[in-house]
Protein backbone atom coordinates (compact mmCIF):
# COMPACT_ATOMS: atom_id res chain seq x y z
CA UNK A 1 0.00 0.00 0.00
CA UNK A 2 0.63 3.79 -0.43
CA UNK A 3 2.87 5.12 2.10
CA UNK A 4 -0.36 7.38 4.04
CA UNK A 5 -1.87 4.03 4.17
CA UNK A 6 1.21 2.92 6.17
CA UNK A 7 1.84 5.73 7.99
CA UNK A 8 -1.56 5.75 9.21
CA UNK A 9 -1.74 2.54 10.31
CA UNK A 10 1.47 2.91 12.22
CA UNK A 11 -0.48 5.45 14.05
CA UNK A 12 -3.75 3.82 14.72
CA UNK A 13 -2.70 0.17 15.79
CA UNK A 14 -1.72 1.13 18.87
CA UNK A 15 -4.88 3.05 19.78
CA UNK A 16 -6.82 -0.28 18.23
CA UNK A 17 -5.52 -2.29 20.85
CA UNK A 18 -5.78 -0.03 23.57
CA UNK A 19 -8.97 -0.06 22.83
CA UNK A 20 -9.21 -3.32 22.75
CA UNK A 21 -7.62 -4.08 26.01
CA UNK A 22 -9.98 -1.35 27.81
CA UNK A 23 -13.03 -3.31 26.25
CA UNK A 24 -11.45 -6.57 27.69
CA UNK A 25 -10.53 -5.12 31.28
CA UNK A 26 -14.09 -3.22 32.02
CA UNK A 27 -15.70 -6.61 30.58
CA UNK A 28 -17.92 -7.05 33.80
CA UNK A 29 -18.91 -3.23 34.05
CA UNK A 30 -19.56 -1.77 30.56
CA UNK A 31 -20.79 -2.92 27.32
CA UNK A 32 -18.09 -5.53 26.21
CA UNK A 33 -16.09 -8.35 26.94
CA UNK A 34 -13.41 -11.46 26.14
CA UNK A 35 -15.14 -12.15 22.70
CA UNK A 36 -15.38 -8.36 21.55
CA UNK A 37 -12.06 -6.94 22.92
CA UNK A 38 -10.22 -9.93 21.41
CA UNK A 39 -12.09 -9.31 18.10
CA UNK A 40 -11.27 -5.29 18.57
CA UNK A 41 -7.71 -6.38 18.93
CA UNK A 42 -7.63 -9.07 16.07
CA UNK A 43 -9.01 -6.07 13.77
CA UNK A 44 -5.33 -4.28 14.42
CA UNK A 45 -3.60 -7.41 12.67
CA UNK A 46 -6.11 -7.00 9.69
CA UNK A 47 -5.32 -3.37 9.38
CA UNK A 48 -1.27 -4.43 9.28
CA UNK A 49 -2.21 -7.03 6.71
CA UNK A 50 -4.13 -4.71 4.81
CA UNK A 51 -1.09 -1.53 5.32
CA UNK A 52 2.34 -3.70 5.04
CA UNK A 53 1.28 -7.09 3.36
CA UNK A 54 1.38 -10.79 4.38
CA UNK A 55 5.27 -11.07 4.69
CA UNK A 56 5.43 -8.64 7.20
CA UNK A 57 3.21 -10.30 9.59
CA UNK A 58 4.60 -13.58 8.84
CA UNK A 59 6.64 -13.68 12.14
CA UNK A 60 3.46 -13.52 14.17
CA UNK A 61 1.76 -16.51 12.86
CA UNK A 62 3.69 -18.37 15.79
CA UNK A 63 3.05 -15.92 18.78
CA UNK A 64 -0.55 -16.17 18.07
CA UNK A 65 -0.86 -19.78 17.99
CA UNK A 66 0.90 -19.64 21.18
CA UNK A 67 -1.36 -17.09 22.81
CA UNK A 68 -4.23 -18.87 21.87
CA UNK A 69 -3.23 -22.37 23.28
CA UNK A 70 -2.49 -20.29 26.59
CA UNK A 71 -5.32 -18.82 26.50
CA UNK A 72 -7.94 -21.77 26.11
CA UNK A 73 -5.12 -23.34 29.14
CA UNK A 74 -5.36 -20.35 31.70
CA UNK A 75 -9.48 -20.65 30.50
CA UNK A 76 -10.20 -24.37 31.56
CA UNK A 77 -7.37 -23.55 34.52
CA UNK A 78 -9.94 -20.57 35.92
CA UNK A 79 -12.92 -22.88 35.61
CA UNK A 80 -11.04 -25.52 37.96
CA UNK A 81 -10.50 -23.08 40.50
CA UNK A 82 -14.10 -23.74 42.06
CA UNK A 83 -14.24 -27.08 41.63
CA UNK A 84 -14.39 -27.69 45.36
CA UNK A 85 -17.77 -26.25 44.92
CA UNK A 86 -18.60 -26.73 41.29
CA UNK A 87 -16.68 -26.45 37.81
CA UNK A 88 -17.29 -23.10 36.86
CA UNK A 89 -18.26 -21.78 40.05
CA UNK A 90 -16.71 -18.36 40.81
CA UNK A 91 -14.72 -18.73 43.61
CA UNK A 92 -13.01 -15.31 43.63
CA UNK A 93 -16.17 -13.19 44.08
CA UNK A 94 -16.49 -11.38 47.43
CA UNK A 95 -13.13 -13.15 48.90
CA UNK A 96 -11.33 -9.75 49.18
CA UNK A 97 -7.71 -10.38 47.41
CA UNK A 98 -7.44 -10.28 43.67
CA UNK A 99 -11.09 -9.09 42.29
CA UNK A 100 -12.72 -9.99 45.17
CA UNK A 101 -14.40 -6.88 46.18
CA UNK A 102 -18.07 -7.24 47.35
CA UNK A 103 -20.73 -5.25 44.79
CA UNK A 104 -23.14 -3.32 46.18
CA UNK A 105 -27.03 -4.05 44.87
CA UNK A 106 -28.69 -2.14 42.63
CA UNK A 107 -27.35 0.82 40.10
CA UNK A 108 -23.99 1.45 40.92
CA UNK A 109 -20.83 3.28 39.51
CA UNK A 110 -19.06 0.31 39.03
CA UNK A 111 -16.17 -1.47 40.79
CA UNK A 112 -12.99 -2.44 38.63
CA UNK A 113 -11.65 -4.64 41.30
CA UNK A 114 -14.47 -6.82 41.58
CA UNK A 115 -16.43 -9.79 39.66
CA UNK A 116 -13.91 -13.18 41.40
CA UNK A 117 -12.94 -15.04 38.39
CA UNK A 118 -14.96 -13.39 35.49
CA UNK A 119 -12.16 -10.78 34.38
CA UNK A 120 -9.27 -12.93 34.93
CA UNK A 121 -11.97 -15.60 32.22
CA UNK A 122 -12.00 -11.86 30.08
CA UNK A 123 -8.66 -11.91 29.80
CA UNK A 124 -7.88 -15.82 28.97
CA UNK A 125 -10.60 -15.57 26.18
CA UNK A 126 -9.91 -12.01 24.72
CA UNK A 127 -6.14 -13.36 24.27
CA UNK A 128 -7.54 -16.51 22.94
CA UNK A 129 -9.69 -14.58 20.28
CA UNK A 130 -7.00 -12.82 19.68
CA UNK A 131 -4.41 -14.91 18.81
CA UNK A 132 -6.96 -17.30 16.77
CA UNK A 133 -8.32 -14.44 14.79
CA UNK A 134 -4.73 -13.18 14.09
CA UNK A 135 -3.45 -16.58 13.48
CA UNK A 136 -6.58 -17.41 10.70
CA UNK A 137 -5.98 -13.60 9.41
CA UNK A 138 -2.34 -14.31 9.20
CA UNK A 139 -2.93 -17.83 7.45
CA UNK A 140 -5.46 -16.82 4.77
CA UNK A 141 -2.83 -13.58 3.60
CA UNK A 142 0.18 -15.99 3.20
CA UNK A 143 -1.08 -18.92 1.36
CA UNK A 144 -4.96 -17.66 0.49
CA UNK A 145 -3.39 -16.97 -3.26
CA UNK A 146 -2.91 -19.45 -5.96
CA UNK A 147 -0.05 -21.76 -6.01
CA UNK A 148 2.24 -19.56 -8.28
CA UNK A 149 1.85 -16.91 -6.57
CA UNK B 1 -47.11 -0.09 18.57
CA UNK B 2 -45.29 -2.15 15.65
CA UNK B 3 -46.58 -5.25 16.30
CA UNK B 4 -44.36 -8.48 14.86
CA UNK B 5 -42.58 -6.15 12.37
CA UNK B 6 -39.01 -7.41 13.76
CA UNK B 7 -39.26 -10.93 13.64
CA UNK B 8 -40.68 -10.07 10.43
CA UNK B 9 -37.90 -8.37 8.95
CA UNK B 10 -35.35 -10.90 10.41
CA UNK B 11 -37.33 -13.60 8.59
CA UNK B 12 -36.96 -11.38 5.58
CA UNK B 13 -33.11 -11.47 6.17
CA UNK B 14 -33.21 -15.02 6.45
CA UNK B 15 -35.23 -15.90 3.43
CA UNK B 16 -32.82 -13.47 1.52
CA UNK B 17 -29.70 -15.68 2.33
CA UNK B 18 -31.60 -18.78 1.52
CA UNK B 19 -31.94 -16.91 -2.07
CA UNK B 20 -28.32 -16.36 -2.78
CA UNK B 21 -27.98 -20.42 -0.74
CA UNK B 22 -30.50 -21.90 -3.67
CA UNK B 23 -29.92 -19.40 -6.53
CA UNK B 24 -26.17 -18.29 -6.80
CA UNK B 25 -23.25 -20.38 -8.25
CA UNK B 26 -20.79 -18.55 -7.02
CA UNK B 27 -19.05 -20.43 -3.87
CA UNK B 28 -17.99 -16.74 -2.19
CA UNK B 29 -21.60 -16.00 -3.15
CA UNK B 30 -22.96 -18.84 -1.15
CA UNK B 31 -20.98 -18.02 1.45
CA UNK B 32 -21.93 -14.63 2.14
CA UNK B 33 -25.67 -16.04 1.75
CA UNK B 34 -24.58 -18.37 4.70
CA UNK B 35 -23.76 -15.17 6.60
CA UNK B 36 -26.70 -13.30 5.71
CA UNK B 37 -28.53 -16.37 7.09
CA UNK B 38 -26.54 -16.45 10.65
CA UNK B 39 -26.98 -12.42 11.10
CA UNK B 40 -30.98 -12.46 10.39
CA UNK B 41 -31.09 -15.37 12.87
CA UNK B 42 -28.91 -13.79 15.41
CA UNK B 43 -30.86 -10.88 15.22
CA UNK B 44 -33.83 -12.78 15.61
CA UNK B 45 -32.26 -14.20 18.69
CA UNK B 46 -31.82 -10.98 20.04
CA UNK B 47 -35.55 -10.06 19.42
CA UNK B 48 -36.99 -12.40 21.44
CA UNK B 49 -35.71 -11.42 24.37
CA UNK B 50 -36.54 -7.22 23.87
CA UNK B 51 -38.81 -6.11 26.80
CA UNK B 52 -40.79 -3.15 26.20
CA UNK B 53 -39.13 -0.17 27.59
CA UNK B 54 -36.14 -2.41 28.84
CA UNK B 55 -32.62 -1.19 29.32
CA UNK B 56 -29.44 -3.30 28.28
CA UNK B 57 -29.12 -5.45 31.27
CA UNK B 58 -26.08 -3.84 32.54
CA UNK B 59 -26.22 -2.05 36.17
CA UNK B 60 -23.00 0.36 36.01
CA UNK B 61 -25.09 3.78 36.10
CA UNK B 62 -28.17 2.24 35.26
CA UNK B 63 -31.50 4.74 36.13
CA UNK B 64 -33.01 3.22 39.35
CA UNK B 65 -36.23 1.15 38.82
CA UNK B 66 -35.67 0.00 35.34
CA UNK B 67 -36.95 -2.49 33.47
CA UNK B 68 -34.35 -4.81 31.89
CA UNK B 69 -34.24 -6.77 28.63
CA UNK B 70 -33.70 -10.54 28.97
CA UNK B 71 -30.13 -11.23 29.26
CA UNK B 72 -29.92 -15.00 28.04
CA UNK B 73 -30.74 -14.61 24.28
CA UNK B 74 -28.41 -12.18 24.19
CA UNK B 75 -25.51 -14.10 25.71
CA UNK B 76 -26.57 -16.83 23.64
CA UNK B 77 -26.15 -14.35 20.47
CA UNK B 78 -22.39 -13.75 21.77
CA UNK B 79 -22.17 -17.89 21.71
CA UNK B 80 -23.65 -17.94 18.45
CA UNK B 81 -21.13 -14.99 16.69
CA UNK B 82 -18.26 -16.36 17.08
CA UNK B 83 -19.21 -19.92 16.26
CA UNK B 84 -20.83 -18.53 12.83
CA UNK B 85 -16.74 -16.61 12.71
CA UNK B 86 -15.19 -19.56 12.96
CA UNK B 87 -17.71 -21.42 10.26
CA UNK B 88 -16.94 -18.90 7.82
CA UNK B 89 -13.69 -19.04 8.38
CA UNK B 90 -13.30 -22.66 7.57
CA UNK B 91 -15.66 -22.49 4.71
CA UNK B 92 -13.72 -19.62 3.00
CA UNK B 93 -10.67 -22.03 3.80
CA UNK B 94 -12.23 -24.52 1.65
CA UNK B 95 -13.59 -22.46 -1.15
CA UNK B 96 -9.69 -20.75 -1.21
CA UNK B 97 -8.78 -24.78 -2.11
CA UNK B 98 -11.19 -25.48 -4.70
CA UNK B 99 -10.24 -22.16 -6.35
CA UNK B 100 -6.89 -23.80 -6.05
CA UNK B 101 -7.63 -26.78 -7.72
CA UNK B 102 -10.09 -26.35 -9.80
CA UNK B 103 -9.05 -22.56 -11.31
CA UNK B 104 -12.99 -21.76 -10.85
CA UNK B 105 -15.82 -20.74 -8.31
CA UNK B 106 -18.65 -22.62 -9.75
CA UNK B 107 -19.84 -24.51 -7.61
CA UNK B 108 -21.46 -27.15 -9.83
CA UNK B 109 -18.34 -27.70 -10.98
CA UNK B 110 -17.18 -29.11 -8.11
CA UNK B 111 -18.95 -32.87 -8.82
CA UNK B 112 -16.43 -35.71 -8.01
CA UNK B 113 -14.79 -36.03 -4.30
CA UNK B 114 -11.31 -36.62 -5.24
CA UNK B 115 -8.15 -34.42 -6.53
CA UNK C 1 -38.39 -28.39 -14.60
CA UNK C 2 -35.88 -29.29 -11.38
CA UNK C 3 -35.98 -25.10 -11.13
CA UNK C 4 -39.19 -24.87 -10.72
CA UNK C 5 -38.83 -27.46 -7.92
CA UNK C 6 -36.59 -25.27 -6.82
CA UNK C 7 -38.38 -22.14 -6.54
CA UNK C 8 -42.09 -23.65 -5.28
CA UNK C 9 -39.80 -25.26 -2.41
CA UNK C 10 -38.52 -21.87 -1.69
CA UNK C 11 -41.81 -20.29 -1.70
CA UNK C 12 -43.46 -23.08 0.67
CA UNK C 13 -40.91 -22.73 3.24
CA UNK C 14 -40.74 -18.81 2.54
CA UNK C 15 -44.63 -18.61 3.48
CA UNK C 16 -44.34 -20.90 6.51
CA UNK C 17 -41.84 -18.58 8.44
CA UNK C 18 -43.29 -15.30 6.99
CA UNK C 19 -46.23 -16.86 8.60
CA UNK C 20 -45.08 -17.96 11.79
CA UNK C 21 -43.30 -14.77 11.94
CA UNK C 22 -46.19 -12.69 11.43
CA UNK C 23 -48.19 -14.91 13.96
CA UNK C 24 -45.65 -14.90 16.93
CA UNK C 25 -46.42 -13.50 20.23
CA UNK C 26 -46.48 -9.58 19.86
CA UNK C 27 -42.33 -7.87 20.03
CA UNK C 28 -41.39 -6.94 23.15
CA UNK C 29 -43.96 -9.18 25.64
CA UNK C 30 -41.99 -12.14 26.38
CA UNK C 31 -44.27 -15.00 27.68
CA UNK C 32 -41.51 -17.00 30.01
CA UNK C 33 -39.28 -14.76 31.49
CA UNK C 34 -38.31 -16.55 35.42
CA UNK C 35 -35.18 -17.35 34.74
CA UNK C 36 -33.98 -14.13 33.15
CA UNK C 37 -35.58 -12.24 35.94
CA UNK C 38 -33.78 -14.29 38.19
CA UNK C 39 -30.64 -13.83 36.33
CA UNK C 40 -31.18 -9.84 36.55
CA UNK C 41 -31.52 -9.59 40.36
CA UNK C 42 -29.41 -11.98 41.78
CA UNK C 43 -26.12 -11.69 39.21
CA UNK C 44 -24.90 -8.79 41.31
CA UNK C 45 -25.11 -11.12 44.34
CA UNK C 46 -23.89 -14.46 43.07
CA UNK C 47 -21.29 -13.36 40.63
CA UNK C 48 -20.18 -10.25 41.58
CA UNK C 49 -20.38 -8.72 38.15
CA UNK C 50 -22.64 -5.58 37.00
CA UNK C 51 -22.84 -6.92 33.33
CA UNK C 52 -25.54 -9.27 33.57
CA UNK C 53 -24.62 -10.64 29.72
CA UNK C 54 -20.96 -11.46 31.01
CA UNK C 55 -22.20 -13.37 34.37
CA UNK C 56 -24.41 -15.44 32.25
CA UNK C 57 -21.47 -16.28 29.70
CA UNK C 58 -18.86 -16.53 32.02
CA UNK C 59 -20.22 -17.77 35.57
CA UNK C 60 -24.14 -19.46 34.52
CA UNK C 61 -23.58 -21.11 31.23
CA UNK C 62 -19.88 -21.44 31.45
CA UNK C 63 -20.09 -24.89 29.81
CA UNK C 64 -21.09 -23.29 26.54
CA UNK C 65 -18.42 -21.10 26.40
CA UNK C 66 -15.89 -23.48 27.17
CA UNK C 67 -18.02 -25.24 24.12
CA UNK C 68 -17.16 -22.05 22.22
CA UNK C 69 -13.80 -21.72 22.54
CA UNK C 70 -12.76 -25.45 21.48
CA UNK C 71 -15.25 -24.86 18.24
CA UNK C 72 -12.90 -21.87 17.71
CA UNK C 73 -9.68 -23.85 18.34
CA UNK C 74 -10.90 -26.36 15.85
CA UNK C 75 -11.81 -23.88 13.07
CA UNK C 76 -8.25 -22.09 13.62
CA UNK C 77 -7.08 -26.31 13.39
CA UNK C 78 -8.83 -26.61 10.35
CA UNK C 79 -7.83 -23.60 8.62
CA UNK C 80 -4.16 -24.34 9.49
CA UNK C 81 -4.56 -27.72 7.99
CA UNK C 82 -6.34 -26.57 4.89
CA UNK C 83 -4.13 -23.75 4.32
CA UNK C 84 -1.05 -24.93 3.95
CA UNK C 85 1.40 -25.42 1.45
CA UNK C 86 1.12 -29.02 -0.20
CA UNK C 87 4.17 -28.77 -2.35
CA UNK C 88 7.40 -27.82 -0.86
Amino acid sequence: MSVVVKTIARILVPVILVFGGYVILHGHLTPGGGFQGGAVAASAVALLLVAFGAPAVKRLKAPFSVLEDLGGIAFVVLAFLGLGFTFFANSLAGMGGLFGAPVPTGPNAGILNSGGTVPLMNWAVGFKVLGGLGAVMVLFGLFGGDDDR
Amino acid sequence: MIGNVPFVVCMVLVLLGLWALLFRRNLVKIVIGVKIIENGVNLYLVATGYVRGGIVPIYTYAPPDAVMVLPTPQALTLTSIVIGLATTALMLAFVVVIHRHKKSLDGRKVTELSG
Amino acid sequence: MRRWGVVVTFLIVAGCLLLGAARMRPFGAPRYDLMDRYFNAFSQREAATNNVVTAIVFDYRGYDTLGEATVLFTAVIGVALVLRRLTR
